[in-house]
């Protein structure tokens, strides 16, 4: 802010409105944290207890939702169950609590790494190719730069459903249906156009002056580039990695349409867990924690540069 | 390399520095020049530019003029080996003549002009009091912050068990304020209500977000022209509408523009709350597109549809950018 914002500065808000501002806000936080908080807590409940009316805020803490995500069970007589020996793990006993027993794992660890390969491999890709382009952009004279640009973004804004038709049958054709590295593929096209945006401003921010002074001490201009441009851009490549990163993670749409098995990521797989008779709502809430920690620390990591993120590096501050 | 130097908008240190080195390169024998040039900068522009452009080309821009071609033809994605006939224009009278069609873009267009004015309203007030610039106030905007960087997916399926009828803590918490009994409504069940239910969620969901850009604009504003405004005694209230709103406006507008945009081919969220439902009361574009395309399996009427979406896209995408490139000079 400008110097003139002193503590005696007129535009300094009084007192009282910053009272009353802190607890709108406060109270606009906690309301909208609630269905957050819910479903962590729901994770922790026995199916029965995440079903009854009024909902329950104090109960007794169970792993179960947590052992009916990682495993698929079957029914058993209690005569077979009493057969088997002493209980291998917290899993095992709460699984025979219920006259069940695991039969094996479940889908969801599988679907969790794919969602982990995809994320990962198309942000390296999406970065790797946004980092080119965007210094390409940012230090050439580009003929139609403009239109390149627009172009760019704009492959961003198309409805998904409308862009899977034709990769439906292209990758049909190819046979990239269902398969991590056709997934990687389309996330990498579709990141990269917020990669050259949000990294073309970042590189812009580095002063050509550190690359024509290495030119001088004898670089390449391909030298200065990953000698000395690189590592200027570092916040803003590691600000770009987090957002295709989340991108990649959260996506669903052609997630839903082109992986059915093999490639299936983790927000298609998550809505699928059911129980006996209905929704496994614990193990649905123990999925959906598990999911969203790595963006909820994402989060925290980007606070500075949510705003340029979201804005295709448009606003700044 | 001299001519393109020409080109190139360079500064006047850039000037000096390119002369040098031209100096340099032409003092210094044959093999070091080539290392002080290296590659020609034109060339390695292109070698720079150019896999990321073909990347798009190939994932975006070859299945779109696919896309193109199918919706002129009567082609079916279930049948793959059946003749492919042209049928000209009659995808595209179809698809404009279609009432089903029409009910989806109308359930779009009330979903989209709901969800921007309370995203607007609320996000715009949020802002405002933020910048007041309490105690916290950083800590309580990162916490405002989460719901927007959640997978649309995810939310729209756990929202599905908090509007639960009987036992959904969303029911339990309207009856707990208002007295209506929790199993006389259904928010995801009845027909009046479910366009309400994905309005809340999205509401919910991508406030912070126009919080975040109006923020961007509050602050923008030089503390200079407030300061002026008190020297002439203008009213908080007066400061208010000449002041922080017209300056904040072209931030306001990105926000909406792309919320609008974000909002027209919302599919994931809605799919998972109500999959369209009850009926196709909340059946927006996209779920009617997909349906078309991979339920009813008429890829290319569906590649109709589809184009026409694309192009009112792309239409809010060139004023989306016009928006930014303004913001941009701020």
């Amino acid at each position: 802010m400008s110097s003139v914002n002193t503590a005696h500065s007129v535009v300094e808000p009084s007192r009282t409105s910053k009272r009353i501002a802190a607890t709108i806000v406060i109270a606009y936080a906690v309301i909208t944290m609630i269905p957050l908080v819910w479903i962590v807590l729901t994770s922790f409940k026995s199916p029965p207890d995440s079903i009854s009316y009024p909902p329950k805020i104090v109960f007794q803490p169970t792993l179960e939702g947590y052992c009916n995500l990682f495993t698929t069970r079957t029914r058993q007589t209690s005569e077979y169950i009493t057969s088997l020996g002493a209980p291998t793990s917290t899993c095992d006993e709460i699984t025979r609590s219920r006259n069940m027993v695991i039969a094996g794992p479940s889908n969801y660890w599988p679907r969790f790494q794919n969602s982990l390969v995809i994320a990962f491999g198309s942000t390296f890709l999406a970065v790797s190719l946004g980092t080119l382009a965007a210094y390409g952009f940012s230090r050439f004279k580009v003929p139609l730069a403009e239109d390149l640009l627009f172009f760019i973004l704009s492959t961003r804004m198309m409805p998904p459903i409308a862009v899977a038709i034709p990769i439906y049958l292209m990758y049909r054709e190819l046979g990239l249906s269902d398969t991590a590295l056709g997934m990687i593929l389309l996330y990498t096209a579709v990141n990269v156009s917020l990669a050259v945006w949000l990294l073309k401003g970042f590189i812009d921010e580095i002063p050509r002056e550190y690359e024509e002074a290495a030119m001088i001490d004898g670089y390449t201009r391909m030298q200065a580039f990953f000698k000395v441009v690189l590592p200027q851009a570092t916040t803003g490549i590691a600000a770009t990695a987090i957002f295709c990163l989340i991108f990649a993670w959260n996506e669903y749409a052609f997630a839903v349409l082109l992986t059915s098995g093999a490639a299936q990521t983790a927000p298609p797989f998550i809505p699928t867990i059911i129980g006996e008779g209905g929704q496994d709502w614990p193990a649905v809430a123990a999925g959906t924690t598990i999911f969203v920690v790595p963006i909820l620390v994402f989060t925290i990591l980007l606070r500075k540069q949510l705003l340029r993120g979201i804005t295709f590096g448009a606003v700044r501050k | 390399m001299p001519k393109f130097r020409k080109e190139t908008q360079v500064t006047s240190v850039t000037d000096t520095s390119s002369s040098l080195l031209g100096k340099a390169a032409n003092a210094t024998p044959a093999p070091i020049a080539s290392r002080i040039r290296g590659i020609s900068d034109r060339s390695m522009a292109w070698l720079f530019i150019t896999p990321a452009i073909v990347l798009l080309l190939a994932i975006n821009i070859f299945p779109l003029i696919w896309a193109i071609y199918l919706s002129f033809t009567n082609f079916r994605a279930n049948r793959p080996n059946a003749p492919i006939e042209g049928v000209g224009l009659s995808n595209y009278s179809r698809v404009l003549n279609d009432p089903n069609i029409w009910q989806a873009m109308q359930t779009t267009a009330h979903f989209v002009f709901w969800t921007i004015l309370l995203q607007t309203l609320i996000g715009f007030s949020l802002a405002y009091l933020i910048d007041r610039k309490f105690r916290g106030h950083a800590f309580w905007t990162t916490v405002i912050l989460v719901p927007m960087m959640l997978s649309p997916a995810v939310v729209g399926n756990f929202w599905r068990f908090l509007y639960q009828p009987q036992i959904g803590l969303f029911n339990y918490i309207v009856s707990f304020i208002t007295g209506v009994p929790p199993s006389s409504f259904e928010m995801l069940g009845s027909v009046q209500l479910s366009p309400w239910a994905i309005i809340i969620v999205d509401t919910w969901m991508w406030t912070p977000y126009v919080m975040l850009i109006c923020l961007a604009g509050l602050r923008s504003i030089p503390d200079y022209i407030y300061e002026a405004a008190e020297v002439d005694r203008a009213s908080l209230w007066r400061q208010f509408w000449s002041i922080t709103l017209p300056m904040a406006l072209p931030f306001i507008m990105l926000a909406v523009l792309f919320r609008g945009i974000e909002n027209f081919k919302m599919f994931d969220m809605v799919t998972l709350l109500t999959g369209g439902g009850p009926g196709s009361t909340t059946e927006v574009a996209s779920i009617t597109l997909k349906r078309e395309a991979f339920e009813s399996w008429r890829t290319g009427r569906a590649s109709a549809f589809a184009i026409i979406l694309f192009v009112a896209v792309f239409g809010l995408a060139n004023i989306y950018v016009k928006a930014l490139n303004k913001v941009k000079q701020r």
